[in-house]
C-alpha cells in the first residue's frame, strides 16, 4: 500500500533530532509538525520572519500580524523570535537551518529539483523555495512517486524548470525512501506492502536497490 | 514639518511627488504588514505605469491586487503571485510584466538597494530560470549568481509604532519585508497604528532608525487575515 500524508509526514519525522531547527514547507511537510517525536525539542522556521512557530491558535488567540509562510495564522512557541526577510533567509541561506523539508513536482539523478513552475499552467513564482535548496544542505524532499497518470516523478533528467541544481540528497514517496548519488537513485526503504518491483517500473531514473534495502517502520 | 519631525498631515501628502512609471517597493508579506492606505492612495491618486517591487500583490480586493483593476501597475518584481485571478490576467496577456525573483534574493536586493551595495552573489537560483542571462562567478568550488540590488523612486512601509522622528517598531510577523524597503526608498512613507512623542521609545528596541524615514503618518487598518486556520479552544483529549 502506498502510504498516506500523515505516513508520510511520520517517516519523515523519524530524521528530526533533538534541538534542530527545522523549516517545513507547505503540504506535506507541514504535517512533519504533528509527529516530533514526545521528549525531543524541535524549532519550525517560517521563512517570512520566525523561528519558534507553535499551533494554530484559537479563535481567541487569532492575530492577522501572525502568519507562516503559508500566510496561515499561527502563534509562537516558547522562546520563539521574530525578525525581517532579510534575517530569515541569512538563516537559510547560511546554512544555519538543520534540516528542510519540501515538496516537488520532479527530482531527478542528479539532485535537480523542479518544484515551482509548469510553463502554461502554474506560474505562480518560488516563493523561499529556490533560497532554501541552495541554502541547505540538509534536504528531504516529499512527493508522490508517480502523478495520477502513472508519469513516474523521479526523472533521469527534470522536464520541468529547476528550482535548484544538484541539491537534492534524500526523497521520500508514497513508496520509498530514496538517496540520491553518483548519479542514481538509491532504494534504502520500500512502504509496506510495495514490491521492489512496483518501486522500479514508476522510477524513470537509474535505481540502484541498496545492499541493506529494507522495509519502512511507520 | 520642523527638524525631525516625520509626520505628515494626509494621506494626499504622504504619497505627493508619485508620478507615471516610477518605482514603489512595498513592505508586507500577503496580506500581512501590507501598508493598506498608501496603496488605497495610490489607487485614489491614479497612478500609471508603476513598477512595483514587492513579495507578492496582494488579492483580487486587497492590498496591491486593487491596483490592478485600473492596470496601474505595468511590472512587478515578486517571489509569489499566486492569490489573484485579474493578476493572472493581466500576466497571461502581456499587459503585466513580472519578473519572479526568489524571496530571499528579493530582501537581499532590497537590503542592498538600501545599504548603496550595487550587486551581491547568491547560491539561489544558479542553473534555473532565475539565472539565465546572470554572471556566474565560482567561489569556494561553488558557483554563484550575480544579482543587482534594487532602489526605489517611493518605498512604502508598514509599521506599528513610531515616535515623530520616524523611528519604528514593527509587530510579529508584520515586519517580514518592512524593514528593508523601509531602507530603499528615495523617499520612504510610512504608515502606523501609533505616532508617540520621541522619547517614548526605547532606543534599544527600535528597529529601524528615522534616518531611513521621510513621511509618517497614522492609519487604521482592515488586517485582513487570508489564511484563518484555528485550533478549537477545548477539545476532550486536553491537547489544545
Amino acid at each position: 500500500m502506498a502510504l498516506s500524508r500523515e505516513q508520510m509526514a511520520k517517516r519523515v519525522a523519524q530524521e528530526l533530532q533533538d534541538g534542530f531547527y527545522v523549516n517545513l514547507g507547505i503540504g506535506i511537510p507541514t504535517l512533519v509538525a504533528n509527529y516530533v517525536p514526545e521528549n525531543m525539542e524541535v524549532m519550525l522556521q517560517s521563512e517570512n520572519g520566525l523561528l519558534g512557530m507553535g499551533l494554530f491558535p484559537t479563535e481567541e488567540e487569532i492575530d492577522a500580524d501572525l502568519i507562516n509562510a503559508g500566510k496561515q495564522t499561527v502563534t509562537m512557541a516558547t522562546g520563539a523570535s521574530v525578525f525581517s526577510s532579510a534575517e530569515s533567509f541569512a538563516m537559510i541561506r547560511g546554512g544555519h537551518v538543520d534540516l528542510t523539508v519540501l515538496g516537488a513536482f520532479e527530482v531527478d539523478v542528479n539532485g535537480n529539483i523542479a518544484s515551482y513552475m509548469i510553463p502554461g499552467k502554474l506560474i505562480k513564482g518560488m516563493g523561499g523555495a529556490m533560497d532554501l535548496v541552495a541554502g541547505a544542505d540538509n534536504i528531504i524532499v516529499t512527493m508522490t512517486h508517480a502523478s495520477k497518470h502513472g508519469d513516474s516523478k523521479l526523472l533521469a533528467n527534470c522536464s520541468l524548470p529547476l528550482t535548484g541544481k544538484s541539491c537534492i540528497k534524500k526523497v521520500l514517496t508514497d513508496l520509498a525512501y530514496l538517496e540520491i548519488k553518483d548519479g542514481k537513485f538509491h532504494l534504502l526503504e520500500y512502504a509496506p506492502g510495495v514490491t521492489i518491483d512496483e518501486i522500479k517500473a514508476l522510477t524513470q531514473g537509474e535505481l540502484v536497490v541498496d545492499e541493506q534495502v529494507k522495509e519502512m517502520v511507520i | 514639518m520642523a527638524g525631525f519631525n516625520k509626520v505628515v498631515a494626509n494621506y494626499q501628502e504622504a504619497m505627493a511627488g508619485l508620478e507615471d512609471g516610477m518605482t514603489v517597493i512595498a513592505g508586507g508579506f500577503g496580506l500581512c504588514g501590507i501598508p493598506e492606505n498608501l496603496i488605497s492612495e495610490i489607487k485614489r491618486k491614479g497612478t500609471k505605469g508603476l513598477t512595483v517591487v514587492s513579495n507578492n500583490c496582494g488579492v483580487d480586493e486587497f492590498g496591491l491586487g486593487v491596483l490592478l483593476t485600473d492596470r496601474q501597475i505595468s511590472k512587478i518584481v515578486a517571489s509569489y503571485v499566486g492569490e489573484n485571478s485579474e493578476f493572472e490576467r493581466q500576466m497571461m496577456s502581456n499587459e503585466l510584466k513580472v519578473v519572479l525573483t526568489p524571496q530571499g534574493t528579493l530582501a537581499e536586493k532590497m537590503r542592498a538597494g538600501g545599504a548603496g551595495i550595487p550587486a551581491f552573489f547568491t547560491a539561489t537560483g544558479v542553473g534555473t530560470p532565475v539565472g539565465e542571462g546572470k554572471e556566474v562567478r565560482t567561489f569556494n568550488e561553488r558557483e554563484y549568481l550575480l544579482e543587482e540590488s534594487i532602489r526605489g523612486d517611493f518605498a512604502i512601509v508598514k509599521a506599528w509604532k513610531a515616535d515623530k522622528y520616524g523611528n519604528l517598531v514593527y509587530r510579529k510577523t508584520a515586519r517580514n519585508f518592512n524593514p528593508m524597503a523601509a531602507t530603499a526608498g528615495k523617499i520612504t512613507v510610512v504608515e502606523v497604528e501609533e505616532i508617540v512623542e520621541p522619547g517614548e521609545l526605547d532606543p534599544d528596541q527600535i528597529h529601524t532608525p528615522g534616518i531611513y524615514v521621510d513621511r509618517l503618518i497614522v492609519g487604521t487598518f482592515e488586517k485582513r487575515i487570508e489564511q484563518r486556520t484555528i485550533r478549537p479552544s477545548y477539545n476532550e483529549s486536553g491537547e489544545t
